[in-house]
């Protein structure tokens, strides 16, 4: 329980509307989308300005409270899920884009401000905003940069961090550190920006993000190649790179994803098919064909049964409803989905989908596989019930054996998800003890009090 | 006040239900209420956690979570749009059901419901005594839209422009109907529901001319019940299935081909919500057959009777708002435009930023009268920046919402029903 005098200091600085002490609203601060126990915090506020926001950082850092930041509560590592009796600070209230600038191509925009409504003002402008996290519709943009989120355009357009150009944030002093700009070059310091990339709010508190924006490509073709292998389907995805051509899309959904989409939407997929890639090339319209006839031969090579090019618009969301589906659908088949994103180098996806094959049945599990094939970065999705305790002893097995196995073929344990409370126990396993020992002693220097976001990323710290 | 273990029980029957939420978050792109709080509580999400969290007994305080899954609108935008597929609907209004059976309802709103909805002639009647003392404490607020305001300081009322029960009700203007099919061959038995009938007669009337000029036949029996919906989303059951069985017994009555009505809110409780809750079993035949042919009128209109829209030279923009219970429960959003512009002289404008919510949700206009000003404010911006000179909707309750928020932020702008338009034009 948290005591008076804090709770009313807390409500001093961001007033008694915004500061929740009830069981119920704790509770409903427990969890993120993460499948992983609830913890409850002592107490959640919600600034509804940056100099509150400050402050707040400071009375916990001079109180020893653990802080978590929390945005939307979309996180999938668990890396929002408060340190027990810990106090919660929302961004909810901090949403504002503060400026897109068209001359300079950046924004600059409050760390609650939320994805797609920003991206959506930003090509009202005319560009392009191209970091498009599966949760765009609801996640915000502090929760990208500190989780360092992908999207289905990460194979040519990069992920969060390649459009990060500054951050300004509170280390624990409540302090303002400012760092990068609104230039395209700026070497000025430590790459403090780029520091706070991923950091999933264990090093500072983010108090404005400097966004690059880019122009939008001038056209675009979406197809659907239906395969009757996987490794053909993985065979057609190198050979694609391998022409030196980009799509800005490529995603692959695997049989028993295209069976249960089809069941679900019965928008008439191949249901016999191994698997489907689903592609889009974008650019300069003359490059745009050129590509989409190459990649439409390519897929042909390696044996795809067909190829579907969207003629329209129309075609073209027929194509994209097909993979925003997959999920859903997946979603649908049991009670709990467990999301994963273990990532490999994309010449390893076959390997990979074997593994998954094999994970599934030794341990007798339903897996389905989807995600983005052209940055080798899968989401096996495991169906299930989190209630039947035997099969969730399975599952957890299964998730070490999935990172395992990524880990072996010389990829990572997460490709935009991050690490959180999930998957720290797995951190020495990638990067060894050194690294882990580095992070500890910058953060300890940081932060003394080890107030930031604890156990997440760096697991326990010894005091 | 029953045994806990009891209610922990009750609730652990959702678990099911429950369990489907796989905590995505999505939601909160959906709730109108979050939108404008940014709390985890006011969302779905939230509030599926708060009900698993009593069902597991980690929270103990049944008043509190029951506070808290009040402030819903229950528009259903979020279960049309949950990727998991989650029954929420189903699962607030058994929670709702629930907690209610183990708290109770204040004293005042269970009268309301035992005594007073249940028996719609005495209803009808004091309702007619108030419309005829109203405009004692009254005052005219926007002559344009019809709306009027408190003349003295009247808590209940706060600040609404609200507009004022009917002089005569629909009930008293034309007590019942039994006309034969004409050229159509088509009989519908005609509900107009509560809001129709005390507060906006010319909607019913609108129906009716609707019905007489494509040859319709029209059975509606006197002294109708509320649809339910009011009873149902408080969590009382028994006064749900009365009314419900009251309902049944009087449309037995007549021979007719489709129950229609011009409430967004009462088609939708008919179709989905009669057969799902009503709790006599041995009447399921009865309620199906009823939930089956229920149809919103401009669907009626639209789907059964062909009628399609005529081509206008320059037809003048009437700004359409999607009723909740039409747009996501029953996913009828196409008729009501055809209707429109049916008669050849109007023709729907959207409203930028897509359909929403209007921020009434029955009793969550009572209950959080500054939460659903917020909300049905913003609806007020969005149909005034259409440059529409006539706002539309399908549901009376909806039409009530919206000419409070026009009136109250100074946009002039009358609020019809899509049959009154319609009927103008025959």
């Amino acid at each position: 329980m948290i005591r008076d005098a804090l709770k009313n200091e807390f409500q001093r600085i961001v007033g008694k509307d915004n500061v929740m002490t009830e069981p119920a609203e704790l509770h409903a601060y427990s969890y993120d989308s993460a499948v992983l126990d609830q913890t409850q915090p002592a107490i959640v506020v919600r600034p509804e300005n940056s100099e509150s926001l400050g402050q707040v950082v400071k009375l916990c850092n001079e109180n020893g409270l653990k802080l978590t930041v929390r945005g939307a509560g979309t996180n999938l590592s668990g890396g929002t899920i408060p340190h027990p009796g810990g106090v919660v600070c929302l961004t909810t209230a901090l949403d504002k884009v503060l400026e897109i600038n068209e001359e300079d191509l950046y924004a600059v925009v409050q760390p609650g401000a939320v994805t797609a409504k920003f991206a959506a003002q930003v090509a009202a402008k005319g560009l392009l905003y191209p970091p498009d996290p599966g949760s765009q519709a609801v996640s915000t943009l502090g929760g990208n940069v500190a989780e360092n989120a992908g999207g289905l355009r990460a194979l040519k357009y990069g992920v969060t961090k390649d459009y990060v150009m500054g951050v300004d944030f509170f280390d624990v002093n409540g302090e303002l550190i400012r760092s990068g700009g609104k230039t395209v070059k700026c070497v000025t310091g430590y790459n403090l920006a780029g520091l706070m990339v991923a950091s999933e709010g264990t090093l500072g508190v983010f108090e404005k993000l400097i966004l690059k924006l880019v122009p939008p490509p001038a056209a675009y073709k979406a197809m659907m190649a239906v395969f009757p292998d996987v490794m053909d389907a993985s065979r057609a995805v190198a050979a694609i790179i391998a022409n030196k051509i980009v799509p800005a899309t490529l995603e692959f959904m695997d049989n028993f994803t295209i069976r249960t989409v089809e069941n679900f939407r019965k928008a008439g997929l191949p249901v016999d098919a191994a698997a489907m890639l689903l592609i889009e090339v974008d650019g300069h319209p003359a490059q745009v064909e050129d590509d989409a006839a190459k990649v439409e031969s390519i897929c042909k090579e390696n044996k795809a049964i067909s190829v579907r090019v969207a003629k329209d618009d129309a075609e073209r969301n027929a194509v994209w409803q097909a993979r925003r589906d997959a999920l859903p659908a997946l979603a649908r088949v049991k009670p709990t989905t467990v999301l994963e994103d273990a990532t490999v180098p994309r010449s390893k996806i076959p390997a990979m989908m074997q593994a998954l094959d094999r994970i599934a049945k030794k341990y007798d599990l339903t897996i389905g596989t989807f995600g983005h094939a052209g940055d080798g970065n899968l989401h096996p999705t495991i169906l299930t019930d989190k209630r039947d305790q035997k099969e969730w002893h399975r599952v957890e097995a299964a998730i070490d054996a999935i990172f395992e196995e990524a880990l072996a073929l010389g990829g990572t344990l997460s490709g935009e998800h991050g690490i959180g409370l999930a998957k720290s126990k797995y951190l020495k396993n990638e990067y060894g003890v050194g690294a882990i020992n580095y992070s500890r002693r910058m953060k300890s220097v940081l932060d003394p009090n080890n107030i930031l976001n604890p156990g997440k990323i760096l697991g326990p710290l010894l005091a | 006040m029953a045994d806990i273990k009891k209610l922990v029980s009750m609730l652990k029957e959702l678990d099911d239900l429950l369990t489907g939420c796989m905590r995505c978050g999505m939601c909160q792109a959906q709730c109108p209420v979050f939108a404008q709080t940014g709390r985890e509580t006011d969302v779905t999400r939230g509030k599926l956690a708060l009900l698993s969290g009593l069902s597991e007994e980690i929270l103990k305080d049944p008043e509190e979570v029951n506070e808290k899954l009040q402030r819903c609108l229950l528009c259903g935008t979020c279960e049309a749009n949950c990727p998991s597929g989650v029954k929420v609907t189903d699962i607030f209004l058994r929670a709702r059901a629930i907690l209610t059976g183990y708290l109770g309802l204040p004293p005042t709103q269970r009268l309301i419901f035992r005594r007073l909805l249940t028996n719609p002639k005495l209803m009808n009647n004091l309702l007619s005594l108030g419309s005829s003392l109203q405009g004692l404490f009254t005052k005219d607020a926007d002559s344009v839209i019809g709306t009027s305001c408190a003349r003295f300081n009247a808590p209940l009322i706060a600040d609404r422009h609200f507009k004022k029960l009917a002089s005569k009700s629909l009930h008293s203007q034309t007590p019942h109907k039994d006309t034969p099919s004409g050229k159509s061959g088509l009989r519908v038995a005609f509900f107009p529901g509560c809001v129709t009938d005390k507060v906006f007669p010319q909607v019913g009337q609108a129906v009716l001319k609707i019905m007489e000029h494509h040859q319709v036949g029209v059975f509606m029996p006197p002294n109708q019940a509320c649809c339910g919906i009011p009873a149902l989303s408080s969590g009382e059951t028994e006064v749900f299935d009365n009314l419900v069985r009251q309902n049944l017994d009087l449309f037995a009555k007549g021979k007719w081909d489709y129950l229609i009505t011009p409430c967004a809110t009462c088609t939708a409780t008919i179709h989905e919500l009669w057969p799902k809750y009503y709790g006599d079993k041995m009447d399921a035949v009865r309620v199906k057959d009823l939930a089956d042919k229920v149809m919103d009128v401009s669907q009626f209109l639209a789907d059964v009777l062909k009628v399609a829209p005529k081509e206008a030279a320059s037809p003048a923009k009437v700004a359409y708002h999607d009723p909740c219970h039409l747009r996501n429960t029953l996913k009828i959003t196409a008729q009501p435009r055809q209707i429109l512009a049916a008669g050849g002289k109007y023709a729907a404008a959207e409203l930028p930023g897509g359909p929403s919510c209007c921020g009434s949700g029955g009793s969550f206009n009572i209950k959080h009268y500054k939460l659903s000003d917020v909300i049905g404010r913003k609806k007020a911006e969005s149909i005034a920046a259409t440059g529409a000179k006539i706002a539309a909707t399908s549901c009376p309750a909806c039409m009530l919402q919206i000419s409070d928020m026009l009136s109250k932020s100074g946009h002039s702008i009358p609020v019809k029903h899509v049959v009154e338009l319609y009927a103008e034009t025959l």
